[in-house]
Order: C-alpha cells, then sequence, then structure tokens
C-alpha cells in the first residue's frame, strides 16, 4: 500500500513550508520513524520522520520548493504491501501483463466494509444502539446495502440466540409486525469503558455464582460512641473524616480470619487442575465507592495487619483518589473481599452482588436510632445497623456465613464507648 | 346533488365551494365575493352561477381584468370590517396581485402592530392536467410560500374544501385558498350538512403503511393513493399523507410518520426547485435525520417555465400514478 506524505504543520501558525533537503531518494529504502526529508518554515527547521518502513516511489516537490501545509509531498511504498496500481516504471514487455487491479467486487449480498458507507443515519443510530456490527449483517436492500429492518433483525436473533429461538406461535404464518415492535423514543448514553466492564464483571459474577442472602441487625451504639469521641481529634490529626466504615472493617477482618472459608474463591478446574476453593492467605478488602458515574473498589491491602486508626487513614486516601479519579490498577487489584458502605442515602437493606470471584461480600446499612428490648428487658433507644451478606454457594453454606454473621456482629457489639483506635 | 343521508350530501369539489361560499353569503352580511366573471357568468366554473340574482351586485362584484386591483380592493374591505373572498380567476393570473398579497395583505397586522388585521379569502383554481397550456396550468404555492403572514391551503377531498374554506373564511388573517381545478369534477365524496370547520395545520393519513411515507396534497394526492394501492398487491406498505394545509404545516404528523417507516417520499406538481417539497425535506432532515433509512426523494415538477399544452408535454410534465408506483417501489425497496 502506498502512503502518500504531505508537508508537515511545524507550529499552529505555520501555513507552508521548504522542503529543504531531501535525505531520500526514489528506490530508497526508508524504516519508520527514519527522517526522510529536511523542511524549514519561518520558524524551524526539522527532519521529517516516515510514518511506516517502506521504499521511497516519488517525491513531489523539488527542493528549495514551497508548498502549502497539507500538500503531498511524498509517496512511501509500504514493506512488505503488494504493488497496488501500475508498477512503477513500466515492467518488461516480457513478463505477464499485471492483473487488473481486483475491481473492488460489487459487495453482492455479501457482508462488507461497504456496507458502513452506504450505512444510512437510521442503520447506524441503530446499530449503535442495539450494538449491531454493521459489517456483520447480510444486507436485504437494494445492491445488499443493510437496512435498519436488517439491523432490528438482527438485534433480535441476537436475543433470541442462546436460549435457542423459541418456536413461533402456531398458526404465525408469515412474519407479522407489530406497530409496537418499533422501539420506544430516547437517548443511548454511550457505555464508558469503566460501565463496560461492571457490566460484564456483574453479569458474569451473577451467572457463575449461586448468590445466597442474609441480614443481621448489629447494635453499634459503642461503636459509634467510640468514634463520635475520637472524630474531631482524627479529622485534626490525619485530615480525614472519621465514620464508622474502619470500625466495621476491624471486625470483618477479624471475622474473616475466624471463618476462612469467607476470604476464599472458587476455582473452577482448569487445564489439569481440578476446581477447588482456594483459601487465600492474605486479607485484602474491597471498599465499594460510588461515583457519580459508575462504581469502584479499591483495595485495602493486608487490611487484617491495620489499626482501625490504619483502616481509617487507608480508607480515606483510596475514597479521596476515587473521587479525583486518581486509583491506579495497583489500588483496585487483589481484593479477596468487599465491604460495601451502602446506608448513606438510608438504604436498610440491600442484596449485593459478589465482587468479582470473592466468596462475599458485606454491607453496612443505614444506622438508625431504634426503641431496642435488651436481655435483661429493659427498654434502650440503641442506635441499630443492618448489615446483609451476599456469598458463593459454591464455597461455603448458610453453616458458615452465618457463623461469620455472627461473629461480625458480636465483635461490633463488643466495640467500646472508648478505646485505643 | 345527491342527498344520501341526513348528515351528508355527495358532491364534487365544485359543488363543495360552491355551497360553503353561499352559506357564507347567506348567513353572514359582511361576505362580499369579488373578481372577474364571479357575477353575471356565474365564475368560469359555474361556481359562484346565479349568486349575483340572489344578493346582489354589492355582495358579489364583477371586476375587470385587474388582479392588483381585485385584491387590492379586497384589502381594504377586509381592514374596514367587511369579509372579502377575492377570486383570481386562475392562479396563472396571480402574479400583478402579488405585491397586494405579498407587500400588503400578508404584512397588515404586523404593520399596524395589531389594530387592523386582514381577513381576506383569495380563492384560485390552479394545476394541470387538464391541457390548460401555459397560462391555465400553474402551481403558485411556493412562490407564496416564503412569505410570513400568509397562510396557504390546498384541500383535495370535497368534505375538506368546505371545512377548510370555512376555517378561511373565519381566519382573521388572509389565506390564499388552492383549488386544483382537475380535481374540481374528477373528485366526489360526501360533506357533511351543516356548518363545520377543519383547522388548518392538520394533515390527513389517507392511508396507513409501515414502508414509506408519501407526503403530497391536492390532485397527486388521489393518485398516491392510487399507486399505494396497487402496491399493497405486492405486500408493499405505503403511507400517504394528505397537508391539506400547505402553511401552517403539520410537522407532527410528518414526522411521527417517517419515524415509523423512516422513509419519505414527497410528491407534488409544482417544480421541485425550491418548492414545498424542499421545506419538507430540510424539515425531516433537521428533525428526524436519524430515523431516515433512506435518502429522502421528491417527485415533482420539472424545473421548464410552464406546462406545454402538446399532451406529450402536458404528461411529461405531470407525474403519473404508475411514476408513482415506480418511485414508491424503489424507495420501498432501497
Amino acid at each position: 500500500m502506498a502512503t502518500t506524505i504531505t508537508m508537515p504543520q511545524l507550529g499552529e501558525t505555520v501555513t507552508e513550508g521548504t522542503v529543504a533537503q531531501w535525505l531520500k531518494s526514489v528506490g530508497d529504502s526508508v524504516d519508520k520513524y527514519e527522517d526522510f526529508v529536511e523542511v524549514s518554515t519561518d520558524k524551524v527547521n526539522a527532519g521529517v520522520p516516515s510514518p511506516v518502513t517502506g521504499t521511497i516511489r516519488e517525491l513531489l516537490v523539488k527542493e528549495g520548493e514551497t508548498v502549502a501545509t497539507g500538500t503531498p509531498i511524498a509517496v512511501i511504498e509500504e514493506a512488505g504491501a503488494e504493488k497496488s496500481a501500475p508498477a512503477a516504471p513500466a515492467a518488461p514487455a516480457a513478463t505477464p501483463a499485471p492483473a487488473a487491479p481486483a475491481a473492488p467486487a460489487s459487495s453482492g449480498n455479501g457482508a462488507s466494509s461497504s456496507a458502513l458507507s452506504s450505512a444510512s443515519p437510521a442503520v447506524r443510530r441503530l446499530a449503535r444502539e442495539h450494538h449491531v456490527d454493521i459489517r456483520s449483517i447480510k444486507g436485504s436492500g437494494a445492491n445488499g446495502r443493510v437496512t435498519a429492518d436488517d439491523i432490528l433483525a438482527a438485534a433480535r436473533t441476537a436475543v433470541a440466540a442462546p436460549p435457542a429461538a423459541p418456536a413461533p406461535p402456531a398458526g404465525a404464518g408469515t412474519a407479522r409486525t407489530s406497530n409496537y415492535a418499533q422501539p420506544i423514543p430516547g437517548t443511548t448514553v454511550q457505555l464508558t469503558q469503566a460501565r463496560r466492564i461492571i457490566a460484564e464483571r456483574m453479569v458474569e459474577s451473577k451467572r457463575t455464582a449461586p448468590h445466597a442472602w442474609s441480614m443481621v441487625e448489629i447494635d453499634v451504639t459503642g461503636a459509634w460512641q467510640w468514634r463520635v469521641r475520637e472524630k474531631d481529634r482524627f479529622e485534626r490529626e490525619t485530615g480525614y473524616k472519621l465514620t464508622l466504615l474502619p470500625f466495621f472493617i476491624r471486625a470483618v477482618v477479624q471475622a474473616l480470619a475466624a471463618f476462612p472459608l469467607m476470604n476464599a474463591r472458587f476455582a473452577a478446574a482448569a487445564g489439569s487442575n481440578p476446581a477447588g476453593i482456594y483459601v487465600h492467605d492474605e486479607v485484602n478488602v474491597g471498599v465499594a465507592i460510588g461515583l457519580p458515574t459508575n462504581l469502584v473498589v479499591p483495595v485495602i491491602r493486608h487490611a487484617d495487619k491495620l489499626s482501625i486508626k490504619g483502616l481509617a487513614i487507608a480508607a480515606g486516601e483510596l475514597i479521596d483518589k476515587a473521587r479525583k479519579g486518581k486509583l491506579g490498577v495497583d489500588d483496585l487489584a487483589g481484593g479477596t473481599f468487599t465491604v460495601n458502605n451502602n446506608g448513606a442515602n438510608g438504604s436498610w437493606a440491600s442484596a449485593p452482588i459478589i465482587n468479582g470471584g470473592q466468596a462475599g461480600i458485606v454491607t453496612m446499612e443505614a444506622v438508625v436510632k431504634k426503641l431496642v428490648v435488651r436481655d435483661d428487658d429493659t427498654i434502650a433507644i440503641r442506635r441499630m445497623m443492618n448489615s446483609c451478606l451476599s456469598l458463593d454457594h459454591r464455597v461455603v453454606d448458610g453453616y458458615v456465613a452465618s457463623g461469620f454473621l455472627a461473629d461480625l456482629k458480636r465483635r461490633l457489639e463488643a466495640m467500646g464507648p472508648q478505646g485505643e483506635l | 346533488m345527491a342527498v344520501v343521508s341526513a348528515d351528508s350530501t355527495v358532491m364534487n369539489n365544485v359543488e363543495a365551494v360552491r355551497a360553503t361560499l353561499y352559506e357564507a353569503l347567506k348567513n353572514d352580511d359582511r361576505t362580499v365575493i369579488i373578481g372577474e366573471d364571479v357575477g353575471a357568468r356565474g365564475n368560469v366554473f359555474l361556481i359562484t352561477k346565479d349568486f349575483v340574482a340572489e344578493f346582489g351586485e354589492h355582495r358579489v362584484i364583477d371586476t375587470p381584468i385587474a388582479e392588483a386591483s381585485i385584491v387590492g380592493i379586497a384589502i381594504g374591505m377586509a381592514m374596514e370590517g367587511l369579509r372579502p373572498i377575492a377570486e383570481i380567476q386562475f392562479a396563472d393570473f396571480i402574479y400583478p396581485s402579488f405585491n397586494q398579497i405579498v407587500g400588503e395583505a400578508a404584512k397588515t397586522r404586523y404593520r399596524s402592530n395589531g389594530e387592523y388585521t386582514c381577513p381576506l379569502v383569495i380563492r384560485t383554481p390552479y394545476g394541470g392536467g387538464v391541457r390548460g397550456a401555459l397560462s391555465h396550468s400553474v402551481s403558485v404555492e411556493a412562490l407564496f410560500y416564503h412569505v410570513p403572514g400568509l397562510k396557504i391551503v390546498a384541500p383535495s377531498f370535497p368534505a375538506d374544501v368546505k371545512g377548510l374554506l370555512n376555517t378561511a373564511i373565519d381566519d382573521p388573517d388572509p389565506v390564499l385558498f388552492l383549488e386544483h381545478k382537475k380535481t374540481y369534477r374528477l373528485i366526489k365524496g360526501e360533506v357533511p350538512n351543516g356548518h363545520y370547520t377543519i383547522p388548518f395545520g392538520k394533515a390527513n393519513v389517507l392511508k396507513e403503511g409501515t414502508q414509506l411515507t408519501v407526503v403530497s396534497y391536492g390532485l397527486y394526492v388521489h393518485w398516491a393513493v392510487e399507486a399505494a394501492r396497487a402496491l399493497q398487491d405486492d405486500g408493499l406498505s405505503v403511507e400517504v399523507i394528505d397537508l391539506r394545509s400547505i402553511r401552517p404545516m403539520d410537522k407532527t404528523t410528518i414526522l411521527n410518520s417517517v419515524e415509523k417507516t423512516r422513509k419519505l417520499l414527497i410528491i407534488h406538481e409544482d417544480n421541485k426547485f425550491g418548492g414545498i417539497g424542499a421545506e419538507i425535506s430540510a424539515m425531516v432532515a433537521e428533525e428526524a435525520l436519524f430515523h431516515l433509512d433512506a435518502p429522502i426523494r421528491r417527485l415533482c415538477g420539472p424545473d421548464v417555465p410552464a406546462m406545454g399544452y402538446a399532451l406529450p408535454l402536458e404528461e411529461e410534465f405531470m407525474s403519473s400514478p404508475a411514476e408513482m408506483a415506480d418511485a414508491m417501489r424503489e424507495m420501498v425497496k432501497f
């Protein structure tokens, strides 16, 4: 394939350039990024690198000549590419006549990239909305054009395909389209990369891990009072707010230590390795953080080795980074269990989806003051919080899961009105 | 006129115009008809036959061949409280009155800051296909289409003629009322008895379909429906919309239909360049581009100065139902 090189624009205000010197002649080979010409402008002199590896086929501008930016100055034949068009100098007569360049054979009904150039605005819109690749479709329109109906049919097929298309209702006869088959008016929000990954992982988790769910109600009055006692000083010293989250994570990692199967993942059979349950030696707790556009789950590594203060700082740093969009790959990888602080807006119970490959996810719901009848039959106003657990039933059963929840509850309820953070 | 029921009467378009004008003269003393041959001759199509005998020369006024004066006098009447219905004998003769219509009538309300209005109806037969030659075949709608302050209607059915003419007479501003002369006696239909109006700016879906929207008006809506019905036998589903009211234009009906069918064919007899179809195309391109699955197409009169008298020239100018069917088929198959 031949690449035409144009006079580059060397500076925003520059409109023309002079070929100061050709560094290559016709027939010379040139490497990608190798300067092949020197260009001078009223601002700079610069070598121009070749964008491809190949052979100089034509030099279109003489040395000393000044041309407008964008003007073709040279043609480079890319290495390895078949010679297209007529070979440069007339081939000796004896050689077989060059085969006529394969005509861009009328695409007929075959799918091709020309489908794109003939795609109508409606086709483009519908293809976008239904995630259909126009090029993959055999057009039914004139000259094989892909029509809007082709896109809708492809979208329907794609939806119907996995669970073998349902048999048409008896007597359906020829396909009859309902007026209500038209898409409901609306606009499509394009998927961001993050959104796409979230969507894929959520589906994957729900599809592979049989989710079971349980909830406990926890009296967090003591932890709450402890937090209130410490929060001003903590914020002054560290700059981070002290929430209930690090108290909760502290109890979670302790409960995970008591129930190591909750800090594990179901490992499907792979190659010669049979399926198994992989129990992690590290406790790395992911913290789900909702951002306006998407969810992120940065990970507090070795969370079991951190004090409540350490957890608070680690979480504070991650939340800060998340809000500023500064989370790196390392911040997001390696989680073994996930905590979702779900109660900020008043949620009272939720059924979270397990974060890919982990054995469980536990939530903090809203902390609410309630009238509680205590063991000694006294009535008290206590701060109560529900905590919900979704678990991968392949890894653990209710026995382990409820044991884990009970342990978590006991540890949180044991937290003081005061202590060492 | 044959009465088929107590509620409606079968009429052709001439009879519908005549009946509506008669009621207007009878029910409102302010109504005046003014034009060439509207009195003694009773109009060249006999629309106002015997009106002068019944209502007198002051209400059915014959004028000289002076179109600027017909409209100019009518504008004065309208501004001073009468309800004139001016007639231009053939649309081809409207040019001398262009300044009165565009420069005066359409601007009256605006120029007087609402102090004066111009409740004027200008009726005129237009269109070809009747061997009318260069001076009795023209379509003039596009010439006036550009003018704010002017309403333009072009009904195709007797019932619409009556309802829209009543609306035009009631309207406080000037209305150009276009009557396709080939439909005058060709098209018959039931017309409800009694007074009724049809609002401007409401198109009529004559035939529903799913694969192509055809927008037309005048004589051609009848042929477009004929063509669409013929295609139905081949399994092609074409929707045909009768604009009825050219300005104001019923954008909603057009857009709803195009969003359903994704294809638009506009058919009109008037020249293609700068015609009504150009405005509809632009409107749809602006508002429904991403619903279009085919280029918008216009099947219109050729850009020649006039419709010739010779039959081959007239036929070449006019689009036939067969040509319409071909265009429809090509668009559905696109």
